[in-house]
Order: C-alpha cells, then structure tokens, then sequence
C-alpha cells in the first residue's frame, strides 16, 4: 500500500507506489480525496489531488486504481451541472449542503433512472466500434448509443425497453454492452477522418458572423482584459449560436457568472427546437474559488463530452472561459512540483497542452462503418484573459498559433459601451475562403463584396483618425468626412449590438447583410449627392440616419420591405432640390 | 490529540522548520510558546516524515531553536463566531482589543471555509442605494456583489468607503423576506490589513459618531502589526460574515482594505518559502488566493442574508495592470476606479466613470427595482462622457475653437457631468429618483438627436422637463 510522504498545497507526494502508472487515478488518504498521478520516481509519485488538501498527513493511505482518469459518457449529460471532474453539482448539494464538502462522491450519471431504448440494429448484425446500436430519447435529442470502443463483433440478446445506464442491453460477442461508457479524459476519442469547413457557425452577432466568421468545427480565440465582455460573449454564444448541443465550461471563473447562467438557461428558449435552452446544454463548473486540480482537468472533461456528443453525429459547440485560468492552473501545479519554468513561469509544454485541445475541435467523420457515415463537429471557442490586457504573454500567443480565428476585445471599445467590444482591425478570420461559397449560395451572391466594402471604410476611418487627432475633422475634405459619416454608421448602426434587447441580441444572417447593404448604399448616394452639389452638412444631418440607426430593432420578416422603402427615400432625398437649401 | 515539540531547527523569516514531528496535518493550527512564555499562532504550511514548516501569524522576535516550543493542535484554524462580536474590536488574528471578553460560542467555524457550491448561489439582484450618483446610477451595487475600489495613494477611498457603508440600503424591490424584518441595513465587518493609525482612527471615529459600531465588527491589522498576520485578517472578517449572513440572516458588507498590502505579505511568505515568483515576484498561486477570499460574497438559495464586498486596493503608481489590480479585477464583479486627474480637480468622490464598472447592474436595474429609464440613461451618460472627454484631448490640441457646435455641447455636458453628477458632499445621500434626474438635466445639454441609447418614451417621461 502507497502512504503519503509530504504535503504541501494541492500536489502531494507519496511513497511506496507500485505498479502506479502517469495519469492513474487515486484515492489519496483516510477521506479518500481524487488525485492523479503526474509523476514517478522510482516508487515516488507526486499527485495532483482534485480536493483541498487542508488535514492531510504523512503516513495517511493511497490507493491506487489502475484506470486514468475517466468519465461517464452516456444518456443524461445534458442540462447538468458538473465541476471539473464530473461530479454533479445539483446532487452533491443535495448530499452536502450549500459548501463543497471533501471526499464525496456521486456517480456522474443517475444509477436509478431508466432510459426507453429502441434499437436500430438486429440481432447477429456485424457491427464495429461507432457503430449506433439504438437510441434513447435525451430532452428531445436523439441519444444514439454506440458500440464502445475497441469492441466489434456479432450482435445478440437485443432488445427494446427500458433500462438504467448499467444494465445489459446487448452483447456483442460475449461483451456485455450497457449504454454508459467510461473514457480517459486527457486521451481524444477517436475518428474515422477529419473533413473541411463548410459551414458557419452562426451565431447572430453581427460583428461575428458578418465580418469574421468562424466554421463549424472550427477554433476562435477571444482574448481581452478584464471588463471588456469576454463572458457576455460566450454565454451568448452559448444562447445563439446554431450548434445542437453546447458545452459550457466554467473554469476558473466568478461563481455568480455560472449562477446566471443557471438561472437564465433554463427560462430562455431555444429558437430552433422551441424548448428551453438548458435542454441542449452542459455545464463544467470549476469557479475560481473551487481546487485547482480540477480547474486543470475540467478543460478535457469539456472536450470528452463534447467528442461524445460529436461522435453521435451533432454538431457541438464548447465555450471554455477562460483557457487562462486553465493554463495559470498548469503553472501552479507546475510550480508546486519545482518543474523548471518557462516563458513567465508557465510550464514550458503550455503551448503544446494548448494545441492539443484546440485540435480536439474540428469537423469529423465520425468512427462507424463505411455504409453508415455519420459527420460531427466540435467548434472549440476559447476565452482567454491576458494579464494588464497585453497580449505578448505566452497564453495568447500560443493560443494565436491554433486558433484561426481572432475576436479581438478592446477594452477602450468597452469603456465607451460599444458592445460587443470587439475591434475591428485586429479581430480576423481565416475561415473566410473556406465558407465563402456557403455565404454567396445562403445568404447573397454579393455578401462578401459589401463586407469588405465596410471593412474598407472602417479602415479607411483608422488612417483618417490620425489626421484629425492632429488638425481636426473641419481640414478634411468633404468626401473624407462622409467617409468617417460612413463609418460611424457602421460603427454604430451596425456593429455594436446590445445583448440584453429582445430583438437587438440575435441578428438573423440576411438581416446582417440588409443592413450593411442600406448603409453602404447611403454611403454611396451621399458621394453622389456631394459631387450634385448638395451640401455637406446636409447630408449629415438627414434624417435617414436616425431610420438606419433603427433597422436593428426591425424584425426579421420586415427587414426587407423596410429597407427597400429606405432605398427608395434616400434616391428621392439626395436627388431632390429640398437638400440644396436654395 | 495535541504533541508538542521543542525541536525547532530552523527560523527563516516568518516560517519555522519543525524537526522529527510525525503526522502533523497540512493546514493544521499550531500554538507556539516562546522561550518567554508568550503564545503565538502558526499553521502547516508544509509536512512530511519528520519534517513541518509552519508559518508564523505573529512576530518571529524573541523566538529560538532551544527553548521554543511548538504545540500541534491537530485542528484547523477555528474562529469562535457568535452575535455578539457586533460592536466589539479584535486584532488581525481575531483577539479582542476593545478591552471587552473574549468570544465564548459552541460555533467554531474553520476560517479557510468551504467553496460554495455554484448552483447553491442565488442570482444577486437586490439594489443597493448608495446614495452616491456615479455607483448607484452608472456602476449599480448589488446585494452579494463584490465590488472593489481601485485606488492610489493620496485618494479618498477611505472617506468613499465608509460613506458607502454609512448609506448603504436596501430599497424598492428589494427582496421581500428580509423587509419584514426591517434588518435592510447593512452589518458592516471591517478588516484593516496594515493601514496606519489615522487611518484606522478615522475609521473608528466615524463609526462611533454615527453610531454605527454597534452593528459593525472590526478586526484591525495595523502598518506596525505583524505583517503575516494579515494573510489570516480577512479569512477571519469573512468567516464571520458567513456566520452572520447565512446562519443569522443578516445582510453583511465586508470592507477589505488595503488589499496591496494583504497581496504584499503574501508575496513575503512565499518569498522566505523560495517558490518560483511570478509577475513582480507575486507568488504564481495570487490569483486563485485572491479568489478564495472574493469568492466568498453572495448570496444562497434559501437563505435571507448575504455577503457584500468592497474590497479597497490602491495601485501602485496607479496602474491598473499590476498584478494586484489586474487579477482583482478577473475576479470581482466590476471596480470602482478612483482617478487622481479629477481628485485634482476637486471633485469628491473621485470616480471615474469610464474605466468603471458593475458586472451584475443590469440584474439590479430597471423596472420594479430602480425605475425603467435606468438602464438606457446610464448607457447614454457614459457614451457621452466618453465622447467629451476624448473631445478634451483633441481641444487640448487643436484649441476649443476649431471644434463644432455640436462638439463644444459635448465638452461642455462632460465638464458639467463632472461637476454635477460625480461631485457630491462626504454626507450627502442622493435617492436614486434624485441621481437620475440630475443625469437626465445633464443630458438636456446635449442636441436630441444625439440621444441614441435612450429610448423616446422615457425621454417624454423623465427628460422632457429638462429640455428647454
């Protein structure tokens, strides 16, 4: 039997350890806390233990398991709440009360629930690992189960009914098949292929899905310092966007910010099921104050959930706030094993840890066999909290190498309200070639040429700001000032978007393209209007401004008839001689 | 089950290394008697076979490796906790110093507390009234908020803290329970973690004038305290804040003041423990430190009371990207920002607005808990405050001449903004009907069509009658 050797903040060192293997699962002194061995030495392991360590002593057992660490993958994920190493909040309150106590366990997956299953296959049917054997019903998604891997064979002794998670519903040779299975967090599950990007991820933010686009299966980084939104946008991307199930893991984070989350959840509803948004989505609670063990393992609880989910043939969708409080975990336990430190005393294999999550994102084929192709995806959406805001330390930087797409928050866009804070000129997307012909088939064959029309102007904007930092707007001339009209429009008819109205929050993708277009086409008559000599001021203070402003609270199915009846005032404002003011 | 020691072999700052101790437990009390005869308090920092390194809460002077001996207790460190600690004074590790008894109670409660759970956490929606304009109508203070003041040196957050204290109430919408009660006011705990005498006594002085002692708890470290002790001193003030909110059902704001230094002593124990520093040489464990302390404000399902934070940390250099504020501000809900430009000015409080912000504001607003108009009107003050004061910058260039009229309006509703609505009396309690009006008299300085972020029925309703 393995005892403790010393003690000394949330990595402990034990003794006598053998046979233990990296990353085995442990019970670590009397209460038995989780751990996970990290390292090895001769029969010395230092653990890294998921509780709080306070009252442990030398001497005290350690159990070894000889499995890695796992969790339960099976029907009933959806709508709980998990903390980082797949306990289920809701039902370690009810066992504990209101604060966390140490050593307690509860099965990740309800033992006593039954699950109606159907079967989709036969008995003596040949099947292969990935293969759906049947489905059960989960909130109102179809669950498929699927033959483990590693497992193939003849099928027999199926049949529908319903049963817990740990009872028999098939056998597969002589394997006895139950619909829960067990996977090793740190390991990816496997696939048959990865495929391209084709489509968006739409998430009805305007700056987002018009400007920069990220894929379904693809990989974003939104880094920014404190105060500047990086949890508005990710809890609203957990709200809107249009995957079937959606991962959400806390990590590191404010308590009450997973509170609102809880509370609003289950009152919102999703728009394309109609059922409330709780129903397609998963918790991983590690807030800041919880151990930091499991803030290191929640990140791959995440992700392993999400693979599930992907395997089925769902697209999913995980927000993981913030990797910074993840990879400042590593660097702690990293620290408490006097690791020689890298780059600002991370651990110098951060970027590689970084990396290896964010490929777990991707659009896949999913492992099944060849007759019965099933494609997945994973969109990996990572919030990252660079210290002061600077973005040249390690965490942003490795994360800028894996992900291809970058929302850029500012915190002085923050400062003035402009939300979301995400800047403009640094923010990119390099999914742009890849979802182009989706955007010019789905949404308008001339989407991309007005996107960077606007994106012309705004940039455009920039350079001109400098000038008139130094000699004032009234020494432009006249065409440049409605350049700055333009992109103030822009700015602020069309990119900042306000997440708490009703109808200002989700901007249907044809709704988004209206809209730049109506603005650039003012744009465009007021160039005209000037060179017909209509006064400058004029212009600027037409009305028609006040009704572009609008067309954010414009319902989807008016957006249209709206805007061609603006067209059409703006033809007859700037051609008409009211304007000339003679 | 208490061994006792005499074989210390090492002191190396304030941490002493204990040889041959068998099974001393990791975070476990220990009582450690000086060759004087005087006891201080340590915890295990460290243990292993034969070997316990315990800080020191006190001062290591006068200790040796002879004659000192060193008690485990076998416990954790353990607060006595009871109702009567309201109105007494304790020292940063909790004896009393008010010259009264000490506290005699069956509740015990370990001072490291236990992480709430996350789905026992009850959304904070309460309003609190502050009285004060630039928090109660731009950065809304909610019950189970923690809010922090980022200062500087030279700055009156003391004087804003202890109003925010004075005047903090619960009003409108609140929650219903606690009404009933009539226990809206708020029990003030206080912890001082190496502040200097004065400012201590202008704490103290304040809080007998008014007479707000008898609801308030004090635990005072001071600057010439000993400086390890105030890791323990705000552990201590939150442990019996929980006790009063949860078990006592009472509504508790916290002031935790001054972080920096708190943050500094940290820095000093891992210091004489050889850790790898991290930024500026702050242990790479301040951040999830700093979050077991703010993590403990909010409220609980079920339960009446709550934990309110303000913690007060002044920046060093006034920057806010030093670590201390830095990692704060990830964890708290929003900072209230302090800024020396318009101390300058003579503007009491100095708040600035624009870097500052409440996270939870718009679960405290609106219809039903402050007024409708709430929401729209703070978005649209800010903006044009923002707009104002980057129009200072380019008058400071160019001349106020070469700006337009619409530009001179704005610089004119920014200086006024800052005359009217941030400035306000050390005892003047503004209802937040009175805060709103005053911002929708500013906005009538500014041209209607330039009023974006309001929405026109509530222009009709509240600023009309402002406009000429």
């Amino acid at each position: 039997m393995a005892i403790l050797y010393k003690i000394s903040g949330p990595v402990v060192v034990a003794k006598e350890v053998k046979g233990g293997q990296i990353n085995e699962l442990v019970h670590v002194g009397q209460q038995r806390l989780l751990g996970e061995i990290i390292s090895l030495k001769e029969d010395t392991a230092s653990i890294q233990v998921y509780e709080d360590t306070a009252g442990l002593r030398p001497g005290e057992p350690v159990e070894l398991t000889g499995y890695p660490l796992s969790i339960e993958l099976g029907p009933g994920l959806l709508s709980t709440v998990y903390d980082g190493i797949q306990r289920p909040l809701n039902e370690i309150r009810e066992k504990s009360g209101d604060f966390i106590t140490k050593g307690i366990y509860v099965p990740a997956l309800n033992r006593d629930k039954k699950w109606e299953f159907t079967p989709t296959v036969k008995n003596s049917q040949e099947v292969v690992a990935g293969d759906v054997l049947g489905t059960v019903i989960e909130y109102n998604l179809v669950h498929k189960i699927m033959v483990p891997d590693g497992v193939k064979g003849k099928v027999s002794q199926i049949k529908a009914g319903s049963f817990t998670v740990t009872q028999q519903i098939c056998l597969i040779d002589n394997t006895p098949i139950t619909m829960m299975q067990r996977w090793p967090v740190r390991k990816p599950r496997p696939i048959k292929e990865k495929k391209h990007f084709e489509l968006p991820l739409v998430t009805g933010k305007r700056i987002m899905d018009s400007f920069f686009p990220i894929a379904k299966g693809g990989a974003a980084a939104i880094p920014g310092p404190f105060g500047s939104g990086k949890t508005v946008n990710q809890t609203d991307l957990a709200k809107y966007s249009d995957a079937n199930i959606i991962v959400y893991v806390g990590c590191g984070e404010r308590g009450n910010e997973m509170t609102e989350v809880l509370e609003t959840f289950p009152k919102l509803i999703d728009p394309t099921t109609k059922k409330p948004l709780m129903e397609r989505t998963i918790l991983v609670a590690n807030t800041s104050n919880m151990p930091v063990s499991a803030r290191e393992a929640s990140i791959y609880t995440g992700i392993t959930i999400a693979e599930y989910y992907r395997d089925m043939g769902y697209d999913v969708a995980l927000m993981a706030d913030s990797t910074s409080r993840w990879a400042e975990a590593m660097r702690e336990i990293s620290g408490r094993m006097e690791e020689m430190p890298g780059e600002e005393g991370y651990p110098a294999y951060l970027g590689k840890r970084l990396a290896e999550f964010y490929e777990r994102a991707g659009r896949v084929g999913c492992s099944s066999s060849d007759d019965k192709p099933r494609n997945g995806s994973i969109s990996a959406i990572g919030a990252v909290s660079p210290p002061g805001g600077d973005l040249s330390e390690p965490v942003s930087q490795s994360t800028l190498r894996v992900a291809r797409v970058f929302w850029a928050l500012d915190s002085s866009l923050a400062k003035r309200r402009h939300y979301p804070a995400i800047n403009w000129l640094k923010s990119y997307s390099l999914y742009l070639p890849e979802l182009k012909n989706w955007y010019l088939k789905n949404v308008a064959d001339d989407f991309y040429e007005q996107r960077a029309k606007a994106l012309f102007i705004l940039q455009k904007e920039s350079e001109l700001q400098n000038i008139v930092q130094l000699i004032g707007p009234d020494a432009l001339p006249e065409s440049e000032r409605l350049v700055l009209e333009a992109a103030k429009m822009i700015r602020e008819d069309f990119l900042q978007q306000n997440a708490y109205d009703e109808l200002d929050a989700y901007t249907s993708l044809k709704k988004q393209y209206w809209m730049i277009k109506t603005i650039l086409y003012f744009y465009d008559s007021s160039i005209k209007a000037l060179s017909n000599e209509i006064p400058l001021q004029k212009i600027v203070d037409s009305k028609i401004k006040t009704t572009i402003a609008k067309l954010k609270y414009t319902k989807d199915d008016e957006i249209q008839k709206t805007c061609s009846i603006i067209f059409k005032d703006i033809d007859t404002e700037f051609s008409s001689n009211v304007l000339r003011g003679e | 089950m208490q061994k006792e020691y005499q074989s210390v072999k090492e002191v190396f700052g304030p941490i002493l290394y204990v040889q041959g101790v068998k099974d001393a437990a990791y975070n476990e009390l220990v009582n450690i008697i000086m060759p004087s005869g005087e006891k201080r308090k340590g915890q295990v920092l460290e243990t292993k076979e034969n070997m316990a390194a315990v800080q020191m809460f006190g001062n290591t002077t006068g200790l040796d490796t002879l004659k000192t001996r060193v008690r485990f207790t076998g416990e954790s460190l353990r607060l006595s906790v009871s109702e009567d600690m309201l109105g007494r004074v304790f020292s940063g590790s909790g004896e009393p110093i008010d010259g009264g008894a000490a506290i005699l109670s069956k509740e015990k409660v370990d001072v490291n507390g236990s992480a709430l759970n996350p789905v026992s956490r009850a959304e904070p929606h309460d309003f609190i009234q502050t009285g004060i304009s630039t928090i109660d109508v731009t950065n809304t203070l909610v019950r189970g908020q923690k809010l922090p003041l980022f200062s500087g040196n030279g700055l009156p957050h003391n004087e804003l803290a202890i109003q925010i204290a004075r005047q903090a109430t619960v009003i409108g919408g609140g929650s219903t329970q606690s009404k009933h009660e009539g226990k809206d006011d708020f029990v003030v705990i206080f912890a001082a973690m190496g502040i200097t005498h004065a400012e201590s006594s202008f704490f103290m002085q304040d809080f007998q004038k008014t007479g707000a002692l008898e609801r308030a708890v004090l635990f005072l470290n001071l600057a010439d305290d000993p400086s390890i002790e105030r890791t323990l001193t705000p552990r201590l003030a939150l442990t019996t804040a929980e006790y009063l909110a949860y078990e006592k059902d009472m509504q508790v704001l916290v002031v935790l003041t001054d972080m920096t230094n708190y943050c500094d002593s940290l820095r000093e124990l891992s210091s004489a423990r050889q850790e790898v520093p991290g930024r500026r040489g702050y242990p790479g464990y301040l951040y999830t430190d700093l979050a077991s302390l703010y993590e403990r404000a909010g409220s609980v399902h079920g339960k009446k009371g709550t934990v309110t934070q303000l913690p007060i940390l002044s920046m060093p250099d006034d920057d806010i990207t030093h670590p201390i504020p830095d990692l704060t501000g990830y964890i708290t809900e929003g900072q209230i920002v302090l800024s020396r430009d318009i101390h300058r000015k003579g503007i009491y409080p100095p708040v600035d607005v624009l870097p500052s912000l409440s996270r939870l504001m718009s679960l405290g607003i609106g219809n039903g808990k402050t007024r409708e108009d709430h929401s729209g009107l703070s978005s649209q003050l800010y903006a044009s405050y923002a707009e104002g004061r980057d129009l200072a910058n380019l008058v400071a260039i160019v001349g106020e001449e070469a700006l337009s009229e619409r530009d001179k309006k704005f610089l004119h509703f920014s200086n006024q903004f800052e005359q009217k609505f941030v400035q306000q009396d050390f005892n003047e309690n503004r209802t937040i009907e009175k805060s709103l009006d005053i911002g929708w008299e500013l906005l009538s300085l500014v041209p209607e069509t330039e009023l974006k972020r309001v929405k026109s029925e509530h222009l009709e309703k509240y600023g009309r009658k402002f406009r000429k």
